[in-house]
């Protein structure tokens, strides 16, 4: 029997039942509607925390100091006195992976300008920080190489900064006093926003780091070197380059722990994007609960429907029909419910998703897999729960489908 | 389309039949349907099977449609074995070379007397077209050239017999097998069935007819009589009733029933 008048006999057998028809079409539109709709919002919050991690630059790496160990005591991350400008300078020069690097320490410490003031962290860094960071400036000019040569008294204003100790006028040229040392304002950063943990990323000052080595800290190593790897896909190789040169340079014996920490943010991108994934399958896996529902309807209908229609099946055997013919009559039946139902729910889902972000301002994304993820679900099901009650079709025995009543 | 006869053997047998047996196990008893039927039929015999319920004749007319396998023995239906083919290929065989005519008619439901027709050729790949034409073709020929678009309950039961002779028509087959065709028809309407049989027969189609009622089998001009699984007797009969007169005869009865 030619595929197209299956096609159109499995669409009036639907026909005769149009209730019945719709009542099971209903169980797959609302599986495939809520597949999509939980997918959409699943991928609309990965896609935000994706956002704000790549914000922070995701193929950076920190080089920290390690723990101080005295005796069996060790007092934390950072706290060893062993990474110097040097150390630097050979991972910009010898790690080919490396692509920028930066230099780094810290201070903390009440700002004055004018008579407003204003506490906030300072943060030494090199002329290269903006780029690994992925940041900019919004007014002026950041310092120079030759800035951090000559240590130069130069700093670049965080906006919550200058928000707070401008708030009338352009803080570019004035003068600040940090911690009683004078600092020459030369640019006011771009508005970065809370970090992944809350912080406020703006509440900052830069400033060389020669300088606030030398003027603030009077600490003549470093607290981090930020470095960035040439490609993210880089990044574990520069992690291992910088780690065997640092081991070099530091004079590590082969079985001693590294006295230095590199840190990852591709583990907290990971790692964050990971939850947000397991959150996207969770949501999809009870939803599709609903669709495997809708499967087990499209069978208990069509289980129904070759009872009903045994003496059909007889009149079509008796004629010529091939087990294979019937089979195939009562498969794309189902086929063409399941079909039509996972037409329906997509429409239904993309609409649906489209009004949650609407009124609930919840981002919601939907991908053409999770479009060709529930039509290709919806045809699975089809074919799986349809199978049965086809097959069941076919091998009745003629002669008593026959005469049934 | 109804000139173009299948090829019959070569000496003019449709269907030999040889010692065929067929046995149902039910349970632990083995009940004996056919206990070694043997006959022929040849091209153009318009045969009448008779017996009481339980004398196996049924059994013969599912075998002899293909519809079921013997037990024993050997079913040539125009030099082909039928009886050691599988599923499959008795459907094909049933789709090409027989036609069923039912006495409770089987049509499809919610489905118009063309398409009704039309339902053996579904399964022999055939374009649309053809296929639309040889089932009016074949309504014509019973006479429902005008209700082709009629569903079945639209349709009285000779005319919904009627349909269902065209639908054994339409694939041009051997023979046509007819169970108990007249079974839910009225007196007259089961005479006029049965001119459609003879005048279908003098065109030469072979035609099986099951009945347990002498007076429908007297149109037909051979009598196989069952009993008890085995043929009792076949006899010719010489003298067959000819529809069209009873028919003719018919309302003069009716107007004396009234009278």
């Amino acid at each position: 029997m030619k595929t197209l008048n299956i096609l159109r006999s499995a669409f009036r057998a639907l026909q005769r039942n149009k209730m019945r028809s719709f009542l099971t079409m209903l169980g797959i539109i609302i599986g495939v509607a809520a597949v999509i709709a939980m997918l959409a919002i699943g991928q609309g919050a990965e896609y935000s925390v994706e956002q704000q991690i790549s914000a922070l630059g995701t193929n950076v790496l920190i080089v920290l100091p390690g723990s101080q160990q005295t005796g069996g005591l060790r007092v934390g991350a950072g706290t060893m006195t062993n990474l110097t400008d040097d150390d630097a300078q050979a991972i910009q020069r010898e790690c080919p992976a490396v692509g920028l690097v930066s230099p780094g320490t810290r201070a903390g410490g009440q700002v004055i300008a004018g008579n407003l003031n204003w506490a906030t962290g300072i943060e030494g860094t090199g002329p290269d920080y903006l780029e690994i960071r992925k940041w900019s400036v919004e007014y002026g000019d950041f310092y120079t190489e030759s800035d951090i040569k000559a240590a130069a008294k130069v700093c670049v204003l965080g906006k919550t900064v200058a928000d707070n100790l401008f708030p009338d006028s352009s803080p570019v040229g004035q003068n600040i006093r940090i911690r009683n040392v004078p600092f020459k304002v030369v640019g006011v950063l771009s508005r970065k926003g809370q970090n992944a943990m809350g912080q406020d990323q703006d509440d900052v000052i830069l400033a060389p780091y020669t300088t606030v080595t030398r003027r603030l800290t009077w600490f003549p190593y470093l607290r981090q070197i930020l470095v960035s790897a040439t490609t993210p896909s880089n990044i574990p190789v520069a992690q291992s380059q910088i780690a065997d040169l640092l081991r070099m340079r530091h004079k590590i014996a082969v079985y001693d722990q590294d006295d230095f920490t590199i840190r990852n943010q591709a583990d907290l991108a990971t790692a964050a994007t990971a939850t947000t994934e397991i959150l996207t399958i969770l949501l999809a896996s009870i939803a599709s609960v609903s669709l495997l529902v809708g499967g087990i309807g499209i069978m208990n209908i069509m289980l129904v429907s070759v009872t009903e229609r045994t003496r059909e099946i007889g009149i079509r055997m008796s004629v010529g029909a091939r087990g294979r013919d019937i089979l195939m009559q009562f498969l794309i039946e189902a086929l063409v419910l399941s079909l039509l139902g996972g037409t329906m729910g997509i429409i239904l889902g993309v609409t649906g998703s489209s009004a949650i972000s609407n009124l609930a301002k919840w981002p919601t994304i939907i991908t053409a897999f999770s479009i060709i993820l529930s039509f290709g679900f919806s045809i699975a099901i089809g074919i799986f729960f349809g199978f049965y009650p086809a097959r069941k079709a076919a091998m009745l025995n003629p002669i008593e489908a026959l005469r049934y009543e | 389309m109804i000139d173009r006869r299948t090829v019959a053997g070569s000496d003019g047998r449709v269907i030999s039949i040889d010692h065929i047996v067929k046995t149902y196990v039910l349970g632990e008893v083995q009940v004996h349907a056919l206990r070694g039927v043997s006959t022929e039929v040849h091209r153009g015999e318009f045969v009448a099977i008779m017996g009481a319920s339980g004398s196996g004749k049924s059994t013969f007319m599912n075998i002899l449609g293909c519809l079921d396998k013997p037990t024993k023995g050997t079913y040539v239906l125009e030099d082909i074995d039928v009886s050691k083919l599988s599923r499959d290929e008795l459907a094909i065989i049933r789709n090409k070379k027989l036609g069923f005519v039912f006495q409770g008619f089987n049509l499809l439901s919610r489905t118009s007397a063309l398409e009704n027709v039309e339902l053996p050729l579904l399964y022999c790949s055939m374009p649309n077209k053809e296929r639309y034409d040889r089932a009016a073709e074949a309504l014509t020929m019973v006479g429902l050239g005008d209700r082709r678009e009629h569903y079945p309950n639209q349709l009285s039961g000779g005319q919904q017999q009627r349909v269902a002779i065209a639908r054994a028509l339409v694939n041009n087959p051997s023979i046509i097998l007819a169970d108990e065709p007249t079974g839910n028809l009225d007196s007259r309407t089961s005479v006029e069935v049965m001119g459609i049989f003879q005048e279908l027969n003098s065109k030469g189609i072979t035609i099986i007819l099951v009945t347990h009622e002498p007076d429908i089998a007297q149109f037909a001009r051979r009598h196989i009589l069952f009993r008890d699984g085995r043929i009792k007797s076949d006899k010719t009969n010489a003298t067959p009733k000819k529809a069209q007169e009873v028919i003719a005869e018919m309302p003069l009865i009716d107007e004396e029933e009234e009278a």
